[in-house]
């Protein structure tokens, strides 16, 4: 009895005690929703939702059979779960001592055993069945209308428009430099948080359109939730997937595979037009490339070649070397180092084939005016004053070793 | 007096004059342990502070992810401590937990004096430790550790640093510790059962048991072959996984899931085996349907080597593949689900009581169903491709691995301890833990289902604004999970191994059943040296 007095008593006072710290809990949590509410953030259109609780709208086919699958599966689990634990909550409150439940006997019946193995395979069977048609369809990637290569690299991707209306666009697809430093800052803002891409994939509404994924060094996965699509890209090796998207819109979606450090830094962005638009896009991107092709034999000005490698540098190596060069950790650092200020021919050489069995990735998809304006610019930046030049010619002789 | 700590609290080793050897004391009694009670208690303890251990990188994760953009962690160390935190909580925390359960209750359950390999436990014990030390002191080697996530998937293993070859041989250490575990659990349940204690009379704990003894026989050599293949892409020139060779990345993942998918049964048949002897000894009525329980367990460990693949729908596998690959997975949960029915059906008309064990018990069978259900949808291919590698299936599998395994630990924990230590828990204090860690568990991972839902893919260190208020939450409900396990080892834990606390009488819970209940509490430090005579339903001692 004093026992069980003491518990109580203890319970009691420990409760109250419970009490007032939830209550203080809860202000805390009041007060951090406060602060978070100032900063302020919309729904993305095509990407995702505030407090989001379901799958993204889905704009192709696939993408409205998996909603509605998804959907159908939840709601048969959470009538299964209510029927199960409906049944073990009955007996949890019947059938305990304390109201004088007295306890059966039984303890085998092959007939029931029989039932809830035969029910639940019959249940399982069926919906394997609903999702078998369009297990099917997703695989189908026949008879597209455009073909697209999308290759993973550490840590962005690169689009080619191999067949189709479009063929020979290629072009890489990276993470906004502003949102990396924001992440770095430790205060983001925006609704396009780390989903903001330098060039977008654009792609004609109504058409089916093929993605071929690879990868060049490990293994990504090319991710655009509304549009029902998720393949990972692997080194080495070719996979597809399809989609056709029916709404023109922007879509969203993130590198899905593990991948390295800048995992989460490598969205995808892909902008579905009207066919008009599509065309012209095409048009106008044909044209920029043949403008910015370069003669890989052309002499540069210094000045000239550091601007053109500050661009570069921006948007392929300011992510891990810093903007300021003065990276650090596993990372080297650019500034003040003796391979950029006194090896060009090791530098040139790390750049195409990469370094620390690809944490410093090759660059060999770069053209030979683009590494010799990156590596031009890193020697004349910073504190590395060098006043030296590398010559794009140098570029095709040191490829060729 | 501490009953666990001290073996005078027993009747100790030297009052048996028939003992030829000497009995060492001190550190020598736990170095040189040959007693299934000691190396299970160390087993214990080990699991526990790699619980700790595991869980300190998780709350580092948790504070990263508190807020969108980078406040505590680099990426990089995020990525270490993602890897580690799998790796820790896999292969320290709850594979260890299970085995110290094994070393203690499964002589006592069938009646046998000790394991059959004394020596051999000792060994598989204390490699563990150097393997601990190895996982965790990598965090302090040149790059830091490992941080190609706890699948280690190639060819992203090839660009690690000396850590990972260190992480590796802590694996194979690890491996090895199992198989020689289950060795000697095999052999224990086969060959040392009391007389009268036939296959089909045993406790279910011993019977999942024995199933996860294969199991584990079965693939952890597999999970050696494929971090061999790794550890030679990476330094001797061959490329069984390395693109740049000719080899195939996609390989590795089969090979690793080839293990992967038996391992978390490895993780979860255990604590069916603790649910389906709490649940009778609070509901005063046997087990329903123990004959299904058995062909249940069996036909899951079974189908576990047929389903690996649905980790991997993303890969691009061809139609049939998916399809045979999701059609098996479904069928996982016939097997389940029977198993969930007959808990039901044993509680149903029963005369419950809830005492903390029971309360776990029930905890696990509700909450480990709702991982259930996720399960069931992530196999289906179609909606996988939504789901896979998102927070959807982190929520997934710690509803299973947390609510499931580590439930079930705590439920065996609050069971059996009593016969450990000699002294009961508090029951209030028990009720603490359980309420806090239910409410902290779905607090953490909960809303993960909607963050995985929309998109939001895991390991990341950093992640859209629209994500934040989700992460936040589960981020708070992270650090409350963490102290409401500080506050069970402390308020729990060390006053029973200090001996504090009400006396346990021999058989603590009314409605319990098994051998174990039949040597005094705490259990002495040699039980059942001769045989016992056993009556005909093999539960209770006769002579």
């Amino acid at each position: 009895m004093t026992y069980s007095n003491r518990v109580t008593t203890m319970m009691t006072t420990t409760l109250s005690r419970f009490a007032q710290r939830c209550a203080q809990a809860t202000l805390t949590l009041g007060a951090l929703a406060a602060t978070h509410a100032a900063m302020a953030v919309n729904d993305l259109p095509g990407g995702p939702a505030v407090n989001q609780l379901n799958l993204h709208p889905p704009v192709t086919r696939i993408g409205v059979e998996q909603h509605f699958l998804h959907n159908f599966m939840l709601v048969v689990c959470i009538a299964i779960f209510v029927a199960v634990f409906g049944v073990m909550f009955y007996s949890i409150l019947k059938h305990r001592k304390s109201v004088g439940h007295k306890a059966a006997n039984f303890h085998e019946s092959v007939s029931v055993e029989i039932a809830w193995t035969v029910i639940p395979f019959i249940i399982v069977i069926a919906m394997g069945a609903m999702a078998t048609r369009t297990v099917v369809a997703m695989k189908d990637t026949t008879n597209a209308d455009l073909t697209i290569k999308a290759t993973g690299y550490q840590w962005k991707w690169g689009y080619d428009y191999i067949k189709g209306e479009g063929e020979g666009i290629g072009f890489l697809s990276a993470l906004d430099v502003s949102h990396r430093l924001m992440s770095d800052s430790g205060k983001p803002a925006g609704d396009n948080y780390l989903l903001k891409v330098d060039n977008p994939m654009v792609v004609p509404v109504d058409r089916k359109v093929r993605i071929i994924t690879t990868a060049n060094d490990v293994i990504h996965a090319w991710m655009v939730p509304s549009l029902g699509v998720k393949q990972d890209a692997i080194p080495g090796f070719v996979r597809d997937t399809w989609f056709r998207a029916e709404k023109i819109g922007d879509y969203y979606g993130q590198c899905a595979e593990l991948c390295g450090k800048e995992h989460a830094y490598m969205p995808i962005h892909v902008r579905v037009v009207s066919q008009a638009d599509y065309a012209s896009w095409v048009d106008g991107k044909k044209k920029e490339m043949a403008a910015a092709a370069d003669d890989p034999g052309k002499e540069w000005e210094l000045a000239a070649l550091v601007a053109r490698g500050e661009k570069v540098y921006n948007a392929n190596c300011a992510a891990c070397h810093r903007p300021d060069g003065k990276s650090t950790g596993p990372i080297k650092a650019l500034d003040g180092s003796a391979v950029v200020l006194n090896d060009p021919a090791g530098q040139v050489k790390i750049l195409l084939n990469g370094a620390n069995n690809g944490a410093m990735p090759a660059w060999r998809t770069l053209s030979d005016t683009e590494i010799a304006a990156v590596v031009t610019y890193t020697k004349n930046s910073w504190s590395n004053k060098t006043g030296k030049l590398v010559q794009p010619a140098e570029i095709v002789a040191a490829r060729k070793q | 007096m501490s009953a666990v700590l001290d073996p005078h609290g027993h009747a100790s080793p030297s009052d048996h004059d028939d003992h030829a050897h000497g009995q060492p004391y001190g550190w020598r009694r736990w170095l040189y342990a040959t007693n299934h009670k000691d190396i299970g208690t160390m087993y214990l303890l080990f699991s526990f502070s790699m619980l700790m251990v595991g869980g300190v990188l998780a709350l580092g994760i948790r504070a990263e992810l508190f807020q969108p953009g980078l406040q505590f962690v680099k990426p990089d160390l995020f990525n270490q401590l993602t890897t580690m935190h799998g790796l820790i909580m896999v292969f320290g925390a709850i594979m260890p937990a299970f085995v110290g359960f094994a070393n203690w209750m499964i002589p006592l359950q069938i009646g046998a004096a000790d394991m059959a390999f004394a020596r051999m436990n000792n060994l598989s014990f204390w490699l563990l430790i150097p393997a601990a030390l190895m996982l965790v002191g990598s965090f302090f080697m040149p790059g830091g550790a490992p941080a190609a996530g706890w699948t280690m998937y190639a060819p992203l293993t090839l660009q690690m640093g000396p850590s990972m070859d260190v992480a590796i041989f802590a694996l194979h250490i690890m491996g090895a510790s199992s198989i020689m575990g289950s060795i000697n659990i095999i052999v224990t349940i086969l060959n040392m059962r009391a007389p009268g204690m036939t296959l089909m009379k045993m406790p279910l704990f011993c019977w999942t048991w024995l199933i996860t003894a294969y199991l584990l026989i079965a693939v952890m050599p597999v999970l050696a072959g494929a971090i061999t293949m790794t550890l030679t892409d990476r330094h001797f020139g061959t490329s069984f996984f390395n693109p740049a060779g000719g080899g195939d990345p996609v390989m590795y993942q089969h090979i690793f899931w080839f293990f992967g998918h038996p391992e978390v049964y490895i993780m979860i048949l255990p604590a069916f085996g603790i649910i389906s002897a709490i649940i009778p000894a609070f509901a005063r009525k046997r087990l329903f349907g123990y004959t299904s329980m058995v062909y249940a367990t069996s036909s899951i460990a079974i189908l576990s080597f047929i389903v690996w693949a649905h980790h991997m729908y993303t890969t691009g596998m061809p139609v049939t593949g998916q399809l045979f690959f999701m059609y098996a997975t479904m069928l996982i949960a016939v097997p389940t689900g029977v198993k969930i029915f007959n808990w039901i059906a044993t509680m149903w008309r029963g005369s419950m009581t809830f005492e903390t064990p029971m309360l776990w018990a029930v905890g696990f069978i509700f909450v480990f169903t709702l991982g259930g259900f996720t399960g069931l949808i992530l196999a289906m291919a179609p909606i996988d491709i939504q789901l896979q590698d998102t927070y959807y299936v982190v929520a997934h599998f710690h509803y299973v691995l947390v609510a499931g395994s580590l439930f079930g630990i705590f439920a065996g924990y609050y069971y059996w301890a009593p016969k450990w230590t000699g002294v009961m828990y508090s029951e209030f204090r028990g009720k603490v833990h359980f309420w806090g860690t239910l409410f902290f568990f779905n607090l953490t991972f909960f809303p993960m289902h909607f963050l995985g839902l929309a998109g939001m893919p895991r390991r990341y260190a950093d992640y859209p604004m629209q994500f934040a208020d989700f992460n936040m939450v589960a981020s708070i409900g992270a650090f409350g999970f963490g102290f409401i396990q500080v506050y069970f080892f402390l308020a729990v834990v060390v006053p029973m191994m200090r001996g504090k606390g009400e006396p346990a009488p021999q058989k603590p819970w009314e409605g319990a059943e098994g051998l174990e209940w039949e040597v005094p509490s705490p259990a002495p430090w040699h039980t059942f040296e001769t045989p016992p005579k056993l009556d005909s339903s093999a539960t209770r001692v006769v002579g």
